[in-house]
């Protein structure tokens, strides 16, 4: 096991002390502004007051994906160039990208039954929401599983790699078998059109709010497996002495 | 209350589930960090 | 490469277990699905393409751990790993061996239960066909999966969970294949597509199936 000897992780811990209080009061801001000021929205005339969902199921789907490509950025950033607290970023973010996702799928489908009448639809894009859990589910099994960090993080590394790539291949290929199958149209919960500006704006203060959200959590979760693996250092080292 | 008309079981579920998982999710960031930084000072402090 | 190949199926069909279980798993599946759905025709036919793609999918997965597990238990893996054959073309052909040994026995007994069921008879070409292009790539995959998990206490659940995840796609267009083989309707799209996933996997998983094997042999 390496040694906790870098200055990367010393400057990352001392940079995001002083960051973080104002990341996450920015976020609190964003987010619950953004979420009150959706939920004050007027219905809208086609789907009445359910369009509220929308300024959680959005912003949640869209972290989702940046989530996961992050977790492939920091990837290919440790199998590179090895840098600690890359490997630990994609393993601290992955959690905060399958609750996204949870609530991606969860909204889509409360907001989907009276829509479609069921509580489930294998509508192409919820389909690949569920394959992206799925790959999450996978990713952080997987670093569980592995004992030695530094391998744990290569194998993860490697498996995100794969995981993009079939991740993107699974969703054309639900595409190819939605159309396949429904001829329908299949309702989509965010419509084509452009959003109203009654709308948008609440949209994108909460599409930051979750932004933020996600950057606070990611620091704070970092910081959390930077001080657990200095422990186990610390702790391995006095037993080698 | 606005008026959430006859969807409001619905929205009011959607939010629900969604404000729930988040502060889960929040609640276990912060007390894994506080737990990791106790068990470290006190690691330091015997050390 | 010929010798390494030789020696795993070998292996496979000697110590029994390996050679045969695919297939049974297989036949089991295909007898209980109709205890579960019903015997009624009109209900069982569509979704025969489904169920023995499914099948055929769950048969491959069940002999991946011992892709590697064996051969990293007693220590052949790393002389396998030091040997003048690429680690990626060791992979490769532990990849056809698992195929040869399972795939292809999933890939001859296909038909036969497709019959049980009630899949329609010009279908059974086109189900033949999708397996023998998409089993390859799951052999492949599996092998990639294998090779994540080796060694690791309990590693076949959480192979599964890696694995299968990556057979969504294989699955579509195969089942695709035999359910517009069942039509009658016109194969050539899903069938381009399966064929090339399964070129891409084929060429490219084994540098990240060997990359994951030199990091758990360290």
């Amino acid at each position: 096991m390496s040694i906790w000897e870098y200055a990367n992780p010393t400057k990352f811990m001392r940079t995001t002390n002083g960051a973080l209080p104002w990341l996450v009061g920015a976020a609190a801001v964003c987010c619950v502004g953004g979420v009150v000021w959706g939920f004050l929205t007027p219905d809208d005339f086609r789907q009445g007051s359910t369009v509220k969902i929308v300024f959680l199921h959005v912003p949640a789907a869209m972290m989702a994906i940046n989530i996961w490509v992050m977790m492939l950025v920091a990837s290919l950033i440790w199998i590179i160039r090895r840098h600690h607290v890359s490997a630990l970023a994609a393993k601290a973010a992955a959690p905060v990208g399958a609750v996204m996702t949870l609530i991606a799928l969860a909204t889509g489908a409360i907001w989907g039954q009276p829509m479609w009448g069921t509580w489930w639809e294998w509508d192409p894009r919820l389909t690949s929401f569920l394959i992206l859990f799925l790959f999450y589910l996978g990713y952080i099994a997987l670093w569980s599983a592995v004992e030695d960090p530094d391998s744990a993080a290569d194998l993860t590394g490697v498996l995100c790699l794969v995981g993009s790539v079939f991740a993107l291949l699974s969703r054309y290929a639900v595409l190819f078998w939605n159309q396949g199958l429904h001829q329908g149209a299949s309702l989509s919960v965010q419509s084509g059109e452009r959003m109203s500006a009654v709308y948008r704006y609440p949209l994108y203060l909460a599409m930051l709010g979750f932004f933020l959200l996600f950057l606070a959590l990611l620091l704070i979760r970092t910081r959390t497996e930077i001080r657990k693996r200095r422990l186990a250092a610390l702790q391995a080292r006095e037993m080698r002495a | 209350m606005i008026e959430l008309g006859k969807y409001a079981g619905t929205v009011l579920l959607a939010y629900g589930v969604s404000l729930a998982l988040i502060g889960g999710l929040i609640w276990q960031t912060v007390a894994a960090n506080a737990r990791a930084r106790r068990n470290l000072e006190e690691h330091e402090k015997n050390g | 490469m010929i010798a390494l190949l030789w020696r795993d199926l070998r292996l496979a069909t000697r110590t029994g277990g390996g050679l045969g279980l695919g297939v049974a798993f297989f036949l089991i599946l295909c007898t209980l699905v109709p205890f579960g759905i019903g015997p009624d025709r009109a209900a069982l036919a569509p979704v025969a393409p489904g169920i023995l793609w499914v099948g055929a999918l769950l048969a491959c997965l069940l002999s991946l751990d011992r892709i590697f597990a064996l051969d990293h238990e007693d220590g052949s893996l790393d002389l396998l790993a030091t040997a003048p054959l690429p680690l990626e073309g060791t992979v490769a052909v532990k990849a056809l061996a698992h195929w040869i040994t399972t795939g292809l026995p999933l890939i001859l007994a296909a038909p036969l239960f497709g019959v049980l069921l009630q899949l329609p008879v010009q279908a059974m070409p086109w189900l033949v066909a999708s397996l023998l292009i998409g089993t390859p790539a799951l052999s492949m995959l599996g092998a990639f999966g294998a090779a994540i998990t080796v060694g690791l206490r309990r590693g076949g659940m959480l192979l599964s969970l890696l694995v299968l995840p990556l057979y969504i796609p294989t699955l579509i267009f195969g089942a695709e294949i035999t359910r517009r083989g069942a039509e009658g309707a016109a194969t050539g799209t899903p069938l381009l597509f399966l064929a090339g996933i399964t070129m891409a996997v084929l060429a490219l998983i084994p540098f990240a199936a060997a990359a994951a094997l030199r990091v758990n042999l360290r």
